[in-house]
């Protein structure tokens, strides 16, 4: 039988022949029960799925799921397993069901379904279930046991029973009890409820969480028996510590996100603070510093697709250096003109602003650009069913500090950051002393742009990369510098930090628009109590 | 020498005494007339003809002249550099819009005699206490100057006093109109949130749309611009004005002699803010919309920039600069909207950089020159060497 089949198959669709020789060589246990398939009555098919689930074969899953899904049919002509999935004009796309390759679009009437009903299909569901818990892959174990605990059923829990004890790893292990005592809570008598509430108690699945809010607003109603009242207890005592737990987590994950808004704000900023903080000077395109190191990054994917996974690498000195360069040429061509005249500086900086602005409007059009984040920077760290931490932001709280801790060393222990110091304290002493102060200017201003293009590779990761990004930021920065002291770095890390909590904190209660208003207000009736901000400098310094 | 010295003095005395005020009323009022006249006698299609829409357009101009002099009067007289006039500006906006707004009634689309159209979108029953009198000139007219000025007051009060001064208030000034605008932009403000207010119909019973009122608001604009120019002249040039005038050069020493400057400046900045708020209330009515737009950091940042042109610490000067940067504006818009931008920053930086003084701190220098040169021909050098 199954030989002819086969040649029937070689000649009508010779292109396929090639295909379903190697294949048919691997699932050779599978091909006879499967050829059964479309002439199996539906009484009889029970025994033939559960004798197909039992062959070892990577091909098994995939046709019992097609069959679950309702799209396994078989061409009438030739009776070949396809998977019909409908195309245009009452077309059927038909792709083979062992291979998986394209076969041919064809009218409905060529084919016919293979039989299922319901008591099939939820037997298939935990043959299915079956053999994703007995892979060996931890990984699939864990996804199958959670897609049952969303909704347990006896069949599935007898499965788990039967496996529960051969399972190796204990946190598959664990979410097959919770499994089981979910499906014992929803269907089980009331002290075998009980019994299965104390399981339950310490488990944060949502599952659980709603059966017994379920649970409880059944109990609601009427008059209840002791027992039913005992159970309500029960009941109300979890679900209070779940709620306990849940919104610890929430705390911690407000934290969390406060810390990574804050991290953000303090790589916006701490450009500022040196150009501003330790300088004194007024850059209104800094923003745009940022801006242009967001494009370095989408430049760099561009020009180099096929690394995309090492681009940010290659983006963060990228960025550094093209921003920092611009900033240089801005210092000599512009502000170092405007010495001592900051409202000036203030105006003739922003009027560079909007230059770049343009420029970047021209050259990449007005759109937003898409910058591709890379492999590693997605997924998250998945602590317990509540609670995730996300990669990318956990990146870039560790990176902003590694920035942060590299700024300060650089200025507090080179000879760079000596120099700096020297000329922002007194200018004509240090030069007395063959500091050139022309050249420090230079180069402090390029490093404070530079680490706002590295800002701007990081920021290419959480928005969206267009011509106004920088604006998006300029304002809050510059409250950050000011907030946190001007000059002092250490201000800048806790003023940035802080302000994202609280933006965090406040946004589920009010809004994100109403807590950005609010931090605004809040920071300009700050400053005008203390008008040098957090932490002031004291000493000669300070005027 | 000698007499080139009294000359050079009576040359500047010609710009900086009386003499400016009635030059610039003068001119101002002669160019409302003949812009009136075009509109009204010459018929369309005549070379003289203004149109409908260039008078709008110069009424538009007007405005912003106003609004430049209120700049002008803090940042050239008194050395607040305000990025955040705009606010101000908005709000007087808002209060005629609100007026206006009223005045539609039930012609609006949902038909409802007492809310505005997107108070029925949302759902609203009734006026929000806010809004409560808005449909009366009265109110409109108040708020038009309290709205701004108290926001004006309590800001710069606050800030004053605590000595916030340069860089700091400009950036804490545009921190608040930014913080204006995120509120704005909400539903829930009760402004129209994105949309602002508009669709009006007309104004004091005449309708929007005539061109007898754009004409009549255009001659509106220019006689508040003239009263206001006279007031601020006034100010500058009275001894208040000089104790400004001080405190932008030398606060501290004001201090010391005994002055309160945080005062002068809370009341300057209340008057500039007020000012501010009647040219907002005089564009609503000629562009028909207000929306929290015009809260944005870089419109307050160009008003910024019409004063550095046209020259600070010259009141005719803000005016100059605001109808000319405006005009070169509509003009790129039209011709080349991208190289605006460029124009714009460029402009930014050329005036900083080499026109410190802006234009009308160019004019005493050509006027010199052309006497110099049509007095003595023969005195060039010296006039050089000087």
């Amino acid at each position: 039988m199954g030989r002819i089949f086969s040649l029937l198959f070689l000649l009508i669709l010779s292109s396929q022949g090639h295909a379903l020789q190697t294949d048919s060589s691997s699932s050779t246990a599978l091909t006879p029960l499967l050829e059964q398939l479309p002439s199996t009555k539906l009484r009889a098919m029970g025994p033939l799925i559960e004798k197909i689930a039992q062959v070892k074969d990577v091909k098994t899953r995939h046709i019992l799921q097609l069959m679950l899904d309702g799209e396994l049919y078989y061409i009438k002509a030739n009776k070949q397993l396809v998977q019909a999935v409908k195309a245009e004009n009452r077309q059927y796309q038909l792709t083979d069901a062992l291979t998986t390759e394209p076969v041919s679009v064809v009218k409905k009437s060529k084919i016919s379904k293979v039989k299922t009903n319901n008591r099939l299909r939820s037997s298939l569901r935990s043959l299915i279930a079956k053999i994703d818990l007995t892979d060996d892959d931890k990984e699939v174990r864990l996804q199958a046991v959670k897609q049952l605990l969303d909704s347990p059923t006896k069949a599935s829990t007898a499965t788990i029973s039967e496996l529960i004890d051969k399972e190796p790893d204990q946190e598959v292990q664990e979410l097959m009890q919770a499994t089981m005592a979910l499906q014992q809570l929803r269907d089980g008598e009331i002290s075998e409820q009980i019994t299965a509430l104390n399981t339950l108690s310490g488990s944060l699945q949502p599952a659980v969480k709603n059966t017994i809010v379920n649970l409880l607003s059944n109990l609601q109603e009427g008059d209840l028996t002791e027992q039913q009242a005992s159970l309500k207890l029960a009941l109300q005592q979890t679900l209070d510590s779940i709620e306990s737990q849940a919104s610890f987590y929430g705390f911690i994950e407000n934290i969390f996100f406060g810390l990574s808004l804050g991290s953000v704000l303090l790589l916006a900023a701490i450009g500022l603070a040196i150009t501003f903080g330790v300088m004194g000077v007024i850059n209104m395109a800094h923003g745009e510093m940022i801006m242009l190191g967001a494009y370095t990054t989408y430049v760099i994917q561009i020009a180099f697709p096929s690394i995309i996974e090492y681009s940010l690498l290659i983006a963060v000195p990228a960025a550094f250096l093209v921003s920092g360069l611009v900033g240089i040429l801005i210092e000599r061509g512009v502000i170092r003109f405007l010495k001592g005249r900051p409202l000036e500086t203030l105006l003739a900086t922003f009027g560079i602003s909007l230059i770049l602005q343009q420029l970047v409007r021209t050259v990449f059009s007005p759109l937003n650009r898409q910058v591709i984040s890379p492999e590693w920077m997605s997924g998250s760290w998945q602590i317990n069913p509540i609670f995730s931490l996300t990669f990318n932001r956990l990146y870039i709280i560790l990176f902003s500090i590694m920035v942060f801790v590299s700024l300060l060393l650089i200025l507090k222990k080179s000879s760079l950051g000596l120099h700096v110091r020297a000329v922002s304290q007194n200018r004509d002493m240090a030069r007395a002393l063959s500091i050139k102060s022309d050249w420090v200017d230079a180069i402090t201003f390029g490093l404070g742009s530079g680490i706002a293009g590295i800002a701007g590779v990081v920021l290419s990761q959480l928005t969206n990369v267009g011509p106004n990004l920088g604006q998006a930021y300029i304002i809050d920065s510059f409250l950050v510098v000011v907030f946190g002291g001007v000059g002092n770095l250490w201000g800048t890390l806790v003023a940035a930090m802080s302000l994202g909590l609280t933006n965090k904190f406040l946004e589920p209660v009010t809004g994100s628009v109403l807590a950005n208003i609010i931090v605004l207000v809040g920071l300009v009736l700050f400053i005008q109590k203390r008008p040098k901000g957090l932490f002031p400098q004291k000493g000669r310094a300070a005027d | 020498m000698t007499t080139q010295v009294s000359e050079s003095n009576k040359t500047n005395s010609l710009f900086s005494s009386k003499n400016p005020l009635h030059l610039t009323i003068g001119i101002l009022l002669i160019t409302t007339v003949l812009v009136t006249l075009g509109n009204l006698l010459f018929p369309e299609g005549s070379a003289l003809h203004v149109s409908d829409y260039t008078v709008s357009l110069l009424g538009k101009y007007l405005c912003y002249a106003l609004l430049a002099l209120a700049v002008d009067l803090v940042w050239g007289y008194c050395g607040i550099l305000s990025l955040g006039h705009g606010a101000f500006f908005t709000l007087g906006g808002y209060a005629m819009g609100m007026y206006l707004m009223r005045q539609i009634g039930d012609r609006g689309v949902y038909g409802n005699p007492d809310l505005p159209d997107f108070m029925v979108f949302l759902n609203w029953t009734e006026l929000p206490w806010f809004w409560a009198g808005s449909d009366s000139v009265l109110w409109m007219v108040c708020m038009v100057f309290l709205g701004p000025g108290l926001l004006a007051f309590i800001f710069g009060s606050l800030a004053f006093r605590s000595r916030v001064s340069g860089v700091y208030l400009s950036i804490m000034t545009q921190a608040m109109t930014y913080a204006l605008m995120l509120a704005f932009f909400r539903n829930e403000m009760g402004f129209g949130g994105n949309n602002g207010l508009t669709d009006f119909k007309e104004i004091f019973g005449f309708s929007l749309q005539s061109p007898s009122t754009k004409l009549s608001l255009f001659i509106a604009t220019a006689i508040a611009l003239a009263i206001a120019y006279g007031i601020c002249h006034f100010i500058v040039n009275s001894k208040m004005g000089r104790v400004v005038t001080a405190i932008r050069d030398a606060e501290s020493r004001v201090r010391f002699v005994g002055y309160k400057p945080e005062h002068y400046k809370v009341w300057i900045f209340v008057v500039s803010a007020m000012l501010a708020g009647l040219a907002g209330a005089l564009y609503v009515p000629q562009v028909g919309i207000i929306n929290p737009g015009e809260f944005s950091p870089l419109n307050s940042i160009e008003m910024v920039i019409w004063v550095a042109v046209g020259g600070r610490n010259s009141l005719y000067g803000a005016i100059i600069g605001a109808v000319l940067v405006s005009y070169a504006k509509t003009r790129f818009t039209a011709i080349m909207p991208e190289a605006w931008l460029f124009a714009l920053g460029g402009l930014f930086v050329l005036v900083t950089l080499l026109l410190p003084k802006g234009i009308a701190g160019l004019l005493p220098t050509i006027k010199q020159r052309l006497i110099t040169k049509k007095d003595a021909p023969d005195t060039q050098q010296k006039g050089a060497k000087l």
